[in-house]
């Protein structure tokens, strides 16, 4: 094993880890408590639980957001759903069941002892925001509604209509609000984390840029935490929000933070195909929506019939043909890579070819028109309005976008990166959905990450450095840090190209796209490893930056941005040339079954691949995983 | 399709706005508005200028971040839809289309379309939360919710914050996003120990950026979330009830 991964599993039975843990963890007194600062960037679902909680637990805790709210954060796009093993239906759901699920899930590449704590702190996270008037669904008893989700076997999914992220973030926002008028926490609004201080080989604090005056700041505290989501926007077009980004992840990984499995991305099957060249971005239509809707696209490439005159015998419902077991309700990455195949058999439908149909004509003739409006009345809605087209009287057109991604920084089990004092929660981090993840998982991560391990596990970080005051801002260290940031800007501000920065991320997001999207191949890979790093010249070379670094500029904060995404899209595909097997959301075509199914190879790649960062390339360091309470199976869906 | 924008550009805070014409042609009807703007600002950079700067993130109704006022009208022509989930089929081929942003007393203006909602959180922070601190909850089974109660604070959770209300209020008043966020805490059985503090700090602290509400009613229509001025209604009586129970608390403690 590599001796720097250390990822710090505490002994004993897997059920006792986080116990033990908690017991054998340095504390920090109340009374102590209040004597440190504590940055923590990002206000999404693992960010603004963990500042509350922080605040509420006595830290001084500073706050960073690029978005004029705290409210605004990605999370509160999440429609469908959150898991935990309340097993409130009595349907047979246990810790440990929905423990093996996501390992099971993600395809036996994370970590046993995460996986389980995550799983044992998903009840305390429904108590949590039921608590704090979380508006979840219910049954007329009054008690919590449940739905199954995601070809789960049990229905351990908790939902608020179509808006289970919003409810589940307005939740953590005002427990955060709630500091910062206690005082506990100071609120950073508009203010993008551009670089990680670190003095010493530790994390000391950050700089920003307040990005409506363009002021670059310092911050210092004893330790920082970073939530800062996902990079599918490396993408270009993906469910993300428009300024989703890596940079914070990026510019901490340059700090000596590993960046672990960046190949590991999960496109999602159910999204609405794009229009034209200028889509913005993709949106997601819930998974749920596959409990009711059957996934075919006519049998014959030049059919030029309406979806509502095709016959039965002429139409392919090919998820159902090919996995009868589990038919459309397969996993993410399966329905996925079937649609593209049938899309790329020329078979897609819509105007552009460009996607599958999803008919709910059977369900509303078995159910009628009501219970399905019931179920997804907004979602129809939703759809209609961007396509203009009615789902209760023809069939959705869906195809798969990039949604999650379940690499991001390696952190060991008390979610510290290799940078002592930095900290990365939520989907930041690479933990505990290995190769893909499951269903109403994330939202659960997030929470669980902020409000119940990483306030208890920074104590024991924190702990040492007691009667120490954070590093000053006048230390060299941030005076370096501030410099480049201040340099960084002035570069770009001097190009003055003939393109925007949003042409260069389009291009920039089809090769990563064809190249790393749901296949992956040694030869388009090494095609990606030559092309991005020319188009990168060229976008130094040619990208034009209007306007000045002193008030908004959209184009600036951009540019650093698509910078860092093109760094990151390099080490997503030599990540996914190095690893020469197919797992979860990793389908190398060099690695398939006979039928076509993704291969595992678990006697090579039984590991977490976690880079460092280097001026002439990365260095690829191993965390082997081991397995003592599941065995390892190859998923079989048919 | 082709339309003109006669839009508002503004460099900063102090600096004097006015509306700038722009056409843009070469759209078609299944873009978005704000692709639409997205297009002509790619445009404008190209040709040597500086984007129009406006706000969005989510793109699909739900973050609240995108916020232009359009033919007079917060979030445009389409009830119940943020100014992002609006579509180009919307509008007619030649359309002269007047772009301008949120405007109102408590929102400062930033540059161009962007501007200030930060009072809208000042709000929240004065009391629109439950205190709980995170493992101090009970089981969430333990304490029912009738599910015609739970689907009502829904109605007034589902406020994505956007501040539309605001702006179409000919006062500035935010009594609706104020109401939604003290509806749907009042409304549940968890949010009873706090209803009267609540509703007491939240209305004065709203006072203290806001107009005042003379019963318009615009901000209902202007609502992406279609939330019901109803809960206006029901702010304004636990307020009046504040009043006298938050006395009576004080003395009750004294
Ligand atoms: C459309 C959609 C639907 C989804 N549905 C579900 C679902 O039903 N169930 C589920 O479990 N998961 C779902 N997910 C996934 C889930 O929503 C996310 O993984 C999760 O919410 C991420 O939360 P987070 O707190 O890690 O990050 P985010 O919510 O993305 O928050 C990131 C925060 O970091 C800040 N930030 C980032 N960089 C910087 C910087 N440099 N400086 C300052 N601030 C910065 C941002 O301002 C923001 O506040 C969905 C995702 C999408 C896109
Ligand atoms: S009440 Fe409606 S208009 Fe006002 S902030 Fe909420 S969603 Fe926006
Ligand atoms: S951009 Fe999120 S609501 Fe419009």
């Amino acid at each position: 094993m590599d001796t720097v991964l250390d990822a710090k599993i505490p002994e004993g039975p897997l059920a006792d880890k986080w116990d033990n843990h908690r017991f054998s963890m340095k504390l920090v007194n109340p009374a102590n408590k209040r004597k440190y600062r504590v940055i923590v960037v990002g206000t999404g679902l693992a960010g603004a639980s963990a500042a509350a909680t922080m605040g509420e637990l006595g830290y001084h805790v500073d706050v960073f957001t690029y978005h004029d709210s705290p409210r605004r954060a990605h999370s509160i796009a999440a429609q469908g759903g959150i898991n935990a093993a309340k097993n409130y239906q009595g349907d047979g759901d246990s810790i440990f069941r929905l423990f093996y699920d996501t390992i099971k899930g993600g395809d036996y590449r994370s970590r046993e002892a995460n996986v389980y704590r995550l799983a044992q702190v998903s009840n305390e996270i429904i108590d949590q925001a039921a608590a704090q008037g979380v508006p979840f669904a219910r049954e007329y008893g009054g008690t919590l509604d449940n739905r199954s989700f995601g070809g789960a076997q049990v229905s351990r999914t908790f939902y608020a209509r179509g808006q289970t992220g919003q409810q589940l973030l307005i939740g953590a926002y005002s427990a955060l609000m709630r500091q910062v008028a206690a005082g506990s926490v100071t609120m950073h609004t508009r203010s993008e984390m551009l670089e990680v201080v670190k003095k010493d080989g530790r994390a000391v604090g950050i700089v920003t840029r307040d990005l409506a005056t363009g002021e670059v700041e310092a911050h210092s505290a004893h330790a920082v935490v970073l939530a800062t989501g996902g990079y599918s926007n490396v993408y270009y077009l993906s469910t993300n929000a428009m300024y989703c980004n890596a940079t914070a992840a990026w510019r901490a990984h340059r700090e000596g933070a590993y960046f672990a499995n960046p190949s590991y991305t999960q496109i999602h099957p159910t999204c609405i195909p794009s229009s034209d060249e200028f889509q913005s971005k993709l949106t997601l239509m819930s998974e749920s929506l596959r409990n009711d809707g059957r996934i075919w696209v006519p049998k014959n490439p030049d059919e030029n019939r309406p979806a509502g005159d095709i016959p039965a015998e002429d139409r392919d419902y090919f998820l159902e043909r090919k996995y009868p077991a589990f038919g459309n309700l397969v996993p993410r990455d399966v329905a996925s890579r079937n649609a593209k195949t049938v899309v790329d058999e020329g078979r897609g439908v819509g105007d552009l070819k460009n996607g599958v149909y999803l008919d709910f004509s059977d369900s509303i003739d078995r159910l009628g028109a009501d219970t399905i409006e019931e179920r997804y009345g907004n979602l129809f809605e939703m759809y209609e309005r961007i396509t203009d087209e009615n789902p209760y009287k023809e069939p959705m057109r869906i195809f798969p976008a990039p949604h999650y991604t379940m690499g991001g920084l390696w952190v060991d089990y008390n979610l510290q990166t290799t940078v002592p004092g930095l900290f990365a929660i939520g989907e930041a981090n690479f933990s505990d959905h290995g190769a893909n993840r499951l269903g109403a998982s994330a939202l659960m991560q997030g929470l669980a990450d902020g409000y119940f391990v990483l306030p208890y596990t920074i104590g024991d970080y924190l702990a040492d450095w007691l009667n120490t005051e954070p590093v000053g801002t006048d230390d060299e260290s941030f005076s370096a840090a501030l410099g480049a940031v201040s340099d960084r800007t002035e570069m770009w501000l001097s190009k003055n190209g003939t393109r925007t920065v949003d042409w260069f991320h389009r291009e920039l997001g089809k090769i990563v796209w064809d190249h790393c999207g749901m296949e992956r191949s040694a030869e388009g890979l090494e095609k990606a490893l030559s092309e991005i790093p020319a188009l990168r010249e060229e976008f130094y070379a040619d990208v034009r930056v209007p306007g000045s670094g002193d008030t908004i500029n959209s184009s600036l904060e951009k540019a650093g941005r698509v910078a860092d995404f093109f760094e990151l899209a390099e080490l997503m595909c030599r990540d996914a040339l190095d690893r020469n097997e197919s797992c979860g959301g990793h389908f190398r075509v060099e690695s398939q079954t006979e039928e076509g199914e993704a291969l595992r190879d678990d006697e090579n790649y039984t590991h977490v691949s976690a880079y460092e960062w280097g001026d002439s390339g990365p260095t690829l360091h191993k965390e082997e995983l081991e397995f003592e309470n599941v065995t390892l199976t190859q998923r079989s869906y048919k | 399709m082709k339309v003109t924008l006669r839009i508002w550009r503004q460099p900063g805070p102090e600096a004097d706005g006015g509306f700038e014409e722009h056409d843009v042609d070469g759209i078609n009807e299944e873009m978005s508005f704000l692709e639409m703007m997205d297009i002509l600002n790619d445009r404008l950079v190209e040709g040597g200028g500086e984007p129009i700067e406006f706000e969005s993130d989510c793109r699909e109704g739900i973050c609240g971040t995108c916020n232009l006022v359009i033919d007079g009208v917060p979030h445009g022509p389409q009830l119940g839809t943020a100014t992002c989930q609006l579509h180009m089929r919307k509008f007619s081929d030649g359309a002269r289309i007047t772009v301008e942003p949120w405007r109102a007393a408590g929102f400062p203006m930033i540059k161009d379309l962007i501007v200030d909602r930060t009072h809208l959180d000042d709000i929240v922070a004065a009391g629109g939360y439950i205190s709980v601190n995170t493992g101090s909850a009970p089981d969430a089974n333990l304490m029912p919710v009738a599910k015609s109660v739970a689907d009502t604070a829904f109605d007034a959770a589902a406020c994505i914050g956007c501040g539309a209300c605001v702006a179409a209020c000919p006062n500035g008043a935010a009594h609706l996003f104020t109401a939604a966020k003290v509806a749907h805490l009042n409304l549940l059985p968890q949010g009873q120990p706090e209803r009267y503090r609540r509703v007491e700090a939240m209305v004065e602290e709203m006072d203290q950026w806001f107009g005042s509400c003379t019963n318009h009613g615009e901000c209902e229509t202007a609502c992406p979330q279609s939330i019901s001025i109803d809960f206006i209604a029901m702010m304004n009586r636990d307020y009046v009830k504040s009043k006298f129970k938050n006395r009576r608390l004080l003395s009750q403690t004294n």
